[in-house]
């Protein structure tokens, strides 16, 4: 129970984590058709920017100045990348977000070498806030769990009370009807595109300390992010939510659990005594083959229901 | 004569508006029928249920007798009906022969295959040539299609819709954003080809319609009000008050 | 005999070439880089069957690679355990049939889409597998990989595969007979029609071709060679790791079919070619080889998305209408190669020096950029580099729209020679 209960609570913390990546991912996608592969990257770049701000001036400005920072690059990739590409179709904007991944590692490895860089927690927050069952809770996770749930509330009224918001969720149902209504689509799409990066950013920030500051960073969370956001339905930030604790919850559970196949046929009454090259596949724990069942998510969504489970149009 | 296109009570909607309302229309074979109507009156609409690229929402349309709508759009080429677009649709990367030629693939027999060199295909090239000849395109075979003037892409669509030896045509507006000459050369250009094949065309300019049409339809907000032929439909008084009326020249 | 010179020459001169390149590169080096070459030319073709004749990117095409790879060496081991034996030689052939099973398998699902959705499904397998890596060790050892000798069994004509030359003429032989085959599979009727579902997928529906069909087919023959090149790839280290069906390998194909140039036969052999080799000699010259590929491969997309070759090819109609057309070209072109030169080396400079301060010698401050022997703290070779970075991004936005212009005007006089 008390290990339910932890994992849950840590199930919900990377899940909100998943989600502020993931609603800026949703966000880019809905209005501009464009599947930002590089959206790990923008996470990447903001804890570096934060473990490189918060030397000069500490952790609390970095929070607010990193994922600015990080915002205006995304912006200015849009402006002078993307929109560039965007004549060539999908596909090739998608490789462009695909290479500038690649080139945003490779500047990372520049600019910060190749091991992890010592980004820490503040020290401020560094104490236990409350113990569970005798497992001991920092105060800067639930300071996560804080400001990922606040960012949600933000982006909500920012979605439903804005006229910038109203625009985008007209967007994202009908594509097309933006650049009747006479808005500037262009600029529109640049700042949806920046503050996607900013949210992003303003994750890696959050969770570089904790996750570590490597330049594997990306590239460990990008599939994850695009799994939630297939599940979720592309476009839909509810689908992007409900998808993101999901899956965090699926992925710190299913590490703490030892069952096997073969533990469970052994439960019902069936005794599994053969010993070949199948024996490893009854053998298999749910632990194990955890890494894998959010890809096999991934591939059923698209293949049986491409627009995922709140979106309300197909890829 | 025979029925070769049957349709009965075709509808179609787009969520709550109704584009097609009921069209009961037989196509007799070897007629060329001409669809007429306003601007939204459902005319591509149609086509596109004929030719399967949207399902019906009520009615059938059969095709010799089989029925083919609710089939998809490549099963239905594969019968004998084949379209072209009213916004030219060609492989605009590939030269005008191999345009045309990927329009015969299929009927010739060729299908998937992936074993057989193209080139040596004799039946293959030499009816390729032949409709290549017939669009007085031969000299520029070679030409990447997307370089073609306006005109002449327009004349090779016909090309790849009737290069599969289709017994239908549907030609959607084939001289949409022509000049007068290029209209005129179009118009010869569908008599000569088309010799013997049963022809359904959606036309804006009358002038072709009336030149060209053994029968024609008048669509009106997703109804047909009429099909006759030219002489009594220019004089039938609701047709003239539902469209000619407005744009009689 | 002069049109079978026309028609077959260029096929005899490759079969030259391949005969001849080891006694022309006679190092242990240019051999092991020529191995890797032939390999890989096998499924950079292979993958641009899906991307540049079918218009399908894929991100997960390495699992054919190094499945069959996988299959290989476990048979490698099982023959030197007592099974039955198998031909060295015909390896490939074993490996087709993995890529083909597994394409078929794999193909049916993800070709049912195309565009986006194609290619994140490929994404999906793609990591699925290389999950799997790590969890079924009996199968694929983990991170370690698997070892194998190829020098089992008998010794049929006395090639033992023991020497890498041998190993080399395998691949050469089979690379170039699998380069004609997909040379030749472009120009059947499904190659025909896989472009046309590629330029207009509508269109090709409504000519009778099922459009899922065809990619299907392209998918399946495509991890059919792509096996084949696995198979050899495990031949030729004696090894096979977790990387070789990972996004690594699927990423390297992607970068060097679209560096390439997807759209043209050549295209993927040039960017191999030149891909293995900077790779195994730029990066013994500069930590910054990989940041530049993939500025290099970001440049491809945003400036010239039909890659190297499609830079070339794009002068085909000027080349066929009239030969002047090109030289009014020369000049402009000039201008802005020149441009982008002093753009570049600009560019380098700085690159090199920041990773010489935080990576190569932290603390250190002499260093040689371009030979020349410099100090990274003083301010003068910052400044330097940055004007030609200036100097070069103005003679850019100068010299490029002209060569635009130019392009464009030699392309109205192609168009007005084929109206009149």
């Amino acid at each position: 129970m008390d290990i339910l209960i932890f994992s849950l609570f840590n199930g919900i913390l990377y899940g909100m984590l998943l989600f502020m990546l993931s609603s800026g991912l949703t966000l880019i996608f809905g209005m501009m058709g464009v599947l930002n592969f590089a959206h790990a990257s923008f996470f990447m770049l903001g804890a570096y920017f934060a473990y490189q701000i918060s030397k000069f001036v500490g952790f609390w400005p970095a929070l607010i100045i990193a994922p600015v920072v990080v915002g205006v690059i995304g912006a200015i990739v849009e402006r002078y990348g993307l929109r560039r590409v965007h004549k060539f179709g999908h596909v090739a904007e998608l490789l462009f977000t695909f290479g500038l991944a690649y080139v945003i590692e490779e500047a990372v490895q520049m600019i910060w070498g190749k091991v992890p860089v010592s980004y820490h927690i503040p020290e401020v927050m560094n104490f236990t806030l409350f113990s569970l069952y005798g497992l001991e809770y920092s105060a800067y996770r639930v300071f996560m769990l804080l400001v990922a749930v606040s960012m949600f509330v933000a982006l909500f009224f920012l979605l439903t009370r804005t006229r910038v918001g109203l625009i985008i969720q007209g967007a994202l149902t009908y594509p097309n009807i933006v650049a009747s209504l006479g808005h500037n689509v262009p600029l529109v799409f640049m700042m949806v595109f920046g503050l996607g990066c900013a949210l992003a950013g303003l994750a890696g920030v959050l969770a570089g300390n904790i996750l570590g500051t490597e330049p594997g960073m990306a590239i460990q969370l990008g599939p994850i992010v695009f799994v939630v956001i297939v599940i979720g339905g592309l476009g839909s930030l509810n689908g992007a939510l409900v998808a993101s604790l999901f899956i965090g919850i699926m992925q710190t559970t299913a590490v703490s659990y030892d069952v096997s196949m073969n533990g469970f046929l052994n439960v019902i009454g069936v005794q599994v005594d053969f010993d070949s090259a199948w024996r490893m596949l009854v053998d298999l724990t749910v632990a194990q083959i955890s890494p894998i069942l959010p890809y096999l998510l991934l591939t059923l969504m698209l293949i049986v229901r491409p627009r995922g489970l709140f979106g309300v149009r197909d890829v | 004569m025979s029925t070769v296109l049957k349709m009965a009570d075709v509808s179609k909607s787009f969520g709550q508006a109704e584009i097609i309302r009921g069209i009961n229309l037989e196509i007799e074979k070897g007629e060329r029928h001409a669809i007429i109507g306003p601007n939204g009156a459902g005319k591509s609409t149609l086509f596109n249920l004929i030719s399967g690229k949207y399902k019906v929402t009520s009615g059938t349309i059969d095709f010799n007798g089989q029925p083919i709508h609710n089939r998809r759009p490549f099963e239905i080429n594969r019968l004998g009906l084949a379209r072209s677009f009213q916004v030219t649709n060609i492989f605009p990367r590939m030269s005008v022969f191999e345009n045309v030629r990927c329009g015969l693939l299929w009927a010739t027999g060729h299908r998937y295959s992936f074993w057989q060199l193209v080139d040596r295909q004799k039946d293959v090239q030499e009816r390729t040539k032949l409709i290549l000849e017939q669009l007085n395109m031969s000299s520029r075979a070679d030409v990447p299609a997307g370089l073609l003037s306006y005109a002449d892409q327009r004349a090779l669509e016909i090309g790849i819709t009737m290069a599969g030896g289709g017994e239908v045509l549907l030609l959607d507006e084939p001289t949409a954003g022509m000049s007068h000459s290029e209209t005129d050369y179009a118009v010869n250009l569908i008599r000569d080809i088309t010799a013997g094949k049963t022809l359904l065309i959606v036309e804006h300019d009358m002038g072709v319609v009336f030149d060209l049409a053994d029968r024609i339809s008048v669509l009106v907000y997703g109804q047909i009000i009429a099909t006759d032929t030219p002489e009594k439909i220019r004089k039938n008084a609701a047709v003239q008050e539902a469209y000619l009326g407005t744009e009689a020249h | 005999m002069k049109t079978l010179l026309r028609k077959y020459g260029v096929w005899v001169a490759a079969a030259i070439l391949f005969a001849v390149l080891p006694a022309v590169f006679t190092s242990n080096f240019a051999l092991t880089l020529l191995c890797k070459m032939g390999v890989l030319i096998i499924f950079a073709i292979a993958y641009n069957m899906l991307l540049g004749q079918g218009g399908m990117l894929s991100f997960g095409h390495a699992i054919y690679f190094g499945m069959a790879g996988y299959c290989s060496i476990h048979l490698l081991n099982g023959m030197a355990e007592g099974m039955p034996y198998f031909p060295v030689s015909l390896f490939p052939l074993f490996g087709a049939l993995v890529g083909l099973v597994m394409g078929i398998a794999i193909g049916y699902v993800s070709t049912r889409r195309a565009g986006t959705t194609f290619a994140m499904i490929s994404l999906g397998f793609g990591e699925m597998v290389t999950a799997m890596t790590l969890i079924f060790v009996t199968f694929f050892n983990g991170e370690d990989g698997i070892q194998a000798d190829r020098w089992v069994g008998p010794e049929p004509f006395g090639i033992t595969y023991g020497p890498q030359i041998e190993v080399y003429y395998l691949i050469a032989i089979w690379c170039f007979l699998a380069m004609i085959a997909m040379y030749a599979i472009t120009k059947t009727p499904f190659g025909r029609m896989s472009n046309a579902v590629r330029d207009n997928p509508e269109r090709a529906e409504f000519v009778g071709y099922n459009t899922q069909r065809v990619r299907w087919l392209a998918f399946s023959l495509s991890a059919m060679f792509a096996g084949a090149a696995g198979s050899l790839h495990a031949i030729n280290y004696e090894h096979i790791g977790f990387e070789s069906v990972s996004a690594i390998q699927s990423g390297a194909v992607l970068f060097m079919v679209f560096i390439g140039g997807a759209g043209h036969f050549l295209g993927p052999i040039i960017g191999t070619v030149l891909l293995v080799f900077l790779d195994s000699t730029l990066a013994d010259y500069t930590e910054a080889w990989l940041l530049y590929l993939g500025l290099v491969f970001v440049a491809i997309i945003m400036f010239a998305p039909g890659g190297l070759a499609g830079l070339i090819v794009m002068h085909e109609p000027m080349w066929k209408t009239d030969v002047r057309l090109l030289r009014k070209l020369f000049v402009p072109y000039l201008l802005a190669l020149g441009s982008s030169l002093i753009l570049l080396i600009g560019a380098i400079g700085i690159i090199e020096m920041i990773y010489f301060i935080t990576i190569i010698a932290v603390g250190r401050v002499d260093m040689h950029l371009f030979s020349i022997p410099i100090k990274v703290n003083e301010v003068t070779p910052w400044l330097v580099c940055t004007a030609l970075i200036a100097v070069g991004v103005q003679g850019c936005r100068l010299s490029y729209p002209k060569v635009a212009e130019s392009w464009n005007d030699a392309m109205i006089a192609v168009k007005a020679r084929i109206a009149g």
